[in-house]
């Protein structure tokens, strides 16, 4: 069977309809621009959906605030992997893309007087790191789901496209590296379409399915970088990985930090609250990454609970059962659901959980993605841009503050549309002719899947994959088991290659659309162990038995030798790096200091 | 024949708008799934489909008992959701 394709002409074509996606669809249909947005579900049904906690801004409506504490914050918490450059430009963006948001119909909570009501958060503090600050914008606790409502709505004011239920599948890039749309698969008919565009934008999201416990919804395949790493555009800083200490074992489904907030404790198979001897003044409520690390040193060590030994237990038993139906609400019946516990009389079963892609698409502060090319190390792509979750600019670095994804995705998804505004203006007034061979390597990827025999089945080889990022490349790592793993993972995408689906139909069929999205999570998964098992020091997120904690190395980061971007290419399983940008746009550098709270 | 392929067609539709922006829920259909899709019958179709249209949060919050619905078709398949939980008959 020769699969046929048709082309559909637009002046920019966005892949994603979450935060990152209507954000940057704004700017362009504001603009005048025909401009097409892709998504594999309803725009708001996007996972931005998901987060509650709230956007950054320095809007300081509750006390003393500005975007240099902001920046200081989000430098020092990225270990000082993030660009200070991007950084700056993100900060001092944040109250504009918060009072846009507000004018757009954004329902945020709010003060007496009127103004944006703002609360504390993780890692958010005033005066360089002396006391926690209230930075952070809710609307209750459905802030990313009203975000998605009120842009959404402003996109369909401006004439925004929306092709949703639709798969997008390749990058179309011709001979001299330019981007010119994208390949994609309408769901409903099974038809692929070309879609030939003059700016494209990558908005498509996280990929923390990659990992076996994981806080992302199903959803979140890393499509994007997949997509980028096999039209040759590497993958950046793909070793940092935000695990968040409490998801339910087993199920991954987030139990707030508020838990812990409101006396809950975490045992070990002897019922011993061991985050004492790790912590001893801060105890349950340390730094997630710290607690995250205690909790596996306990599993490792044998002390976990369960048949398996794999899990700690998060116990509130003893909080009095109003306490934990008040404030707490949605925890006893996510216990129930999901651990088949009754939490006010057993505790619950939790393990350190994916929750957070740092690394991504690499991009410079305007959204365009970099790629080193001719003596240049970040040389603009193009016609491509990148944003959102699945883009790295690099403001998080090696790990990121909570409510700063939020503010990333509407600061990058701007700027990734108004980038492209001006290059439609002043630079790309026609479309450019359409590669063949590019758009040819999609179809033959389709036929194969078509058509595969004896192949391998796509539920079990994403378990596999699933399962080895977990033991190999998880929350705490060790020399061997990364060697290992990378062997482990690079036998798994030789199945991969060879997926096999019984269901031929063309009506929504769910068994082609996840193949290819097993396409997309290998190369993520590839991409993430391949990366971690170079960088042999420690840093943020990404932490390893082997660097040792000396006056040089504190706590095991090298910046002598490691102060720099991983840049992974799927050709070859190749590495190469960046330097990290430590100068600001207009203020001094925050210069290296070891990272201690 | 062309009735199987209807059929599958619409249980493929709905199984992809199954897909959310919640794990939970991600979660729970993916076990309704496993249990129910050669039982599914036009009325629990029909049912789906309408919680289904809801926002996340809201179908959520159905699922999980905090709130509940006064439409009786809609309230037995809730029930069959929430029964596909490792312990079906908690009180
Ligand atoms: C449980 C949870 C809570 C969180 N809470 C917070 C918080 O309080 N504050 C905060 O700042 N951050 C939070 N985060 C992180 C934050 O929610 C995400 O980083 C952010 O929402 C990502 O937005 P995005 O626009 O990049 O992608 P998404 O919202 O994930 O959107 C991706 C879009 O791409 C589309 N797409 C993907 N692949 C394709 C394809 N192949 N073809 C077509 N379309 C495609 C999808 O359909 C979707 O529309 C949380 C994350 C989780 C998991």
């Amino acid at each position: 069977m020769n699969l046929n394709y048709t082309v559909r002409k637009f002046d920019a074509v966005i892949v994603g309809a979450g935060g990152a996606g209507l954000r940057a669809a704004i700017q362009l249909s504001e603009a005048g621009y025909r401009t097409a947005v892709l998504t594999k579900v309803f725009p708001t049904r996007s996972h931005t959906v998901a987060a509650q906690g709230g956007v950054a801004a320095s809007l300081g409506n509750s006390e003393e605030d500005n975007w240099h504490w902001h920046m200081y914050d989000t430098i020092k918490g990225s270990d000082w992997l993030g660009d200070q450059d991007a950084v700056e430009f993100m900060c001092r963006k944040a109250n504009e893309v918060v009072v846009e948001l507000e004018h757009y119909g954004m329902p945020f909570d709010r003060l007496d007087n009127g103004k944006i009501y703002q609360r504390p958060f993780g890692g958010h503090m005033s005066n360089f790191g002396e006391k926690p600050v209230r930075r952070s914008c809710a609307a209750a606790d459905r802030t990313g789901h009203a975000m998605l409502h009120a842009m959404y709505q402003r996109n369909v004011k401006v004439n925004t496209q929306f092709f949703v239920e639709w798969q997008a599948l390749d990058l179309v890039r011709d001979a001299e590296g330019d981007v010119l749309g994208v390949t994609a698969m309408d769901m409903e008919t099974g038809e692929i379409v070309v879609f030939h565009a003059k700016a494209t934008i990558f908005a498509t999201g996280g990929s923390g399915r990659i990992y076996y416990s994981s806080t992302n919804a199903f959803i979140n395949t890393g499509d994007g970088l997949g997509m980028a790493a096999r039209a040759g555009i590497p993958l950046e800083d793909m070793e940092f990985w935000q695990f968040h200490p409490t998801g339910v074992a087993g199920a991954g489904v987030l139990i707030t930090e508020g838990v812990r907030g409101e006396g809950g404790i975490l045992r070990n198979s002897a019922g011993e609250r061991f985050m004492e001897r790790y912590a001893p003044n801060a105890k349950d409520l340390a730094s997630r990454d710290v607690v995250s690390r205690a909790m596996t040193t306990e599993i490792n060590e044998g002390r976990g609970c369960g048949p398996n030994k794999d899990f700690v237990l998060l116990d509130i038993t003893h909080l009095p059962p109003e306490t934990i139906m008040k404030r707490l609400p949605g925890i006893h019946e996510i216990g129930i659901q999901f651990a088949g516990v009754d939490c006010l009389k057993e505790p619950l079963p939790v393990v350190p959980t994916c929750h957070y892609q740092m690394g991504g698409i690499p991009t410079n502060y305007l959204g365009q993605v970099v790629v080193p090319k001719d003596g240049n190390q970040s040389a603009p792509v193009q016609g491509f841009y990148a944003a959102g979750e699945c883009a790295c600019a690099s403001v998080h670095g090696a790990n990121r503050l909570g409510t700063n994804s939020l503010l990333d995705l509407l600061v990058f998804g701007k700027s990734a549309g108004e980038t492209a505004v001006s290059e439609l203006k002043s630079n790309v007034k026609a479309h450019k002719p359409l590669p063949q061979d590019s758009i040819d390597r999609t179809l033959a990827r389709v036929n194969r899947l078509n058509h595969q025999k004896d192949g391998a089945d796509v539920h079990q080889t994403r378990l596999a994959m699933q399962r080895t990022m977990q033991k190999h490349a998880g929350v705490f790592r060790f020399k061997d088991m990364l060697v290992e793993g990378v062997q482990r993972i690079d036998e798994i995408a030789g199945q991969v290659a060879q997926t096999q689906i019984k269901d031929k139909s063309q009506v929504f069929n769910t068994a082609r659309i996840e193949a290819l999205e097993l396409d997309n999570l290998i190369e993520v998964a590839k991409a993430t162990i391949v990366s971690a098992n170079a960088r042999t020091e420690s840093r943020g997120a990404h932490v390893r038995d082997d660097a040792t904690d000396t006056p040089e190395t504190p706590d095991g980061r090298d910046d002598k030798n490691w102060l720099k971007h991983t840049l992974w290419y799927r050709e070859g399983n190749r590495l190469d790096y960046k330097p990290v940008q430590m100068k600001p746009m207009s203020v001094d550098t925050i210069e290296l200091k070891k990272r201690a709270y | 024949m062309e009735v199987n392929e209807d059929r599958k067609a619409r249980i493929n539709r709905l199984k992809w708008h199954c897909r959310r922006a919640l794990l939970e829920l991600d979660l729970v259909f993916d076990r309704f799934w496993e249990r129910h899709e050669h039982d599914l019958d036009a009325q629990g179709e029909a049912a789906l489909e309408s919680l289904l249209e809801l926002e996340d949060h809201d179908l959520w919050a159905l699922v999980s008992g905090r709130e509940v619905t006064d439409d009786s078709q809609q309230a037995t398949m809730i029930q069959r959701l929430r029964e596909v939980s490792p312990i079906a008959n908690f009180e």
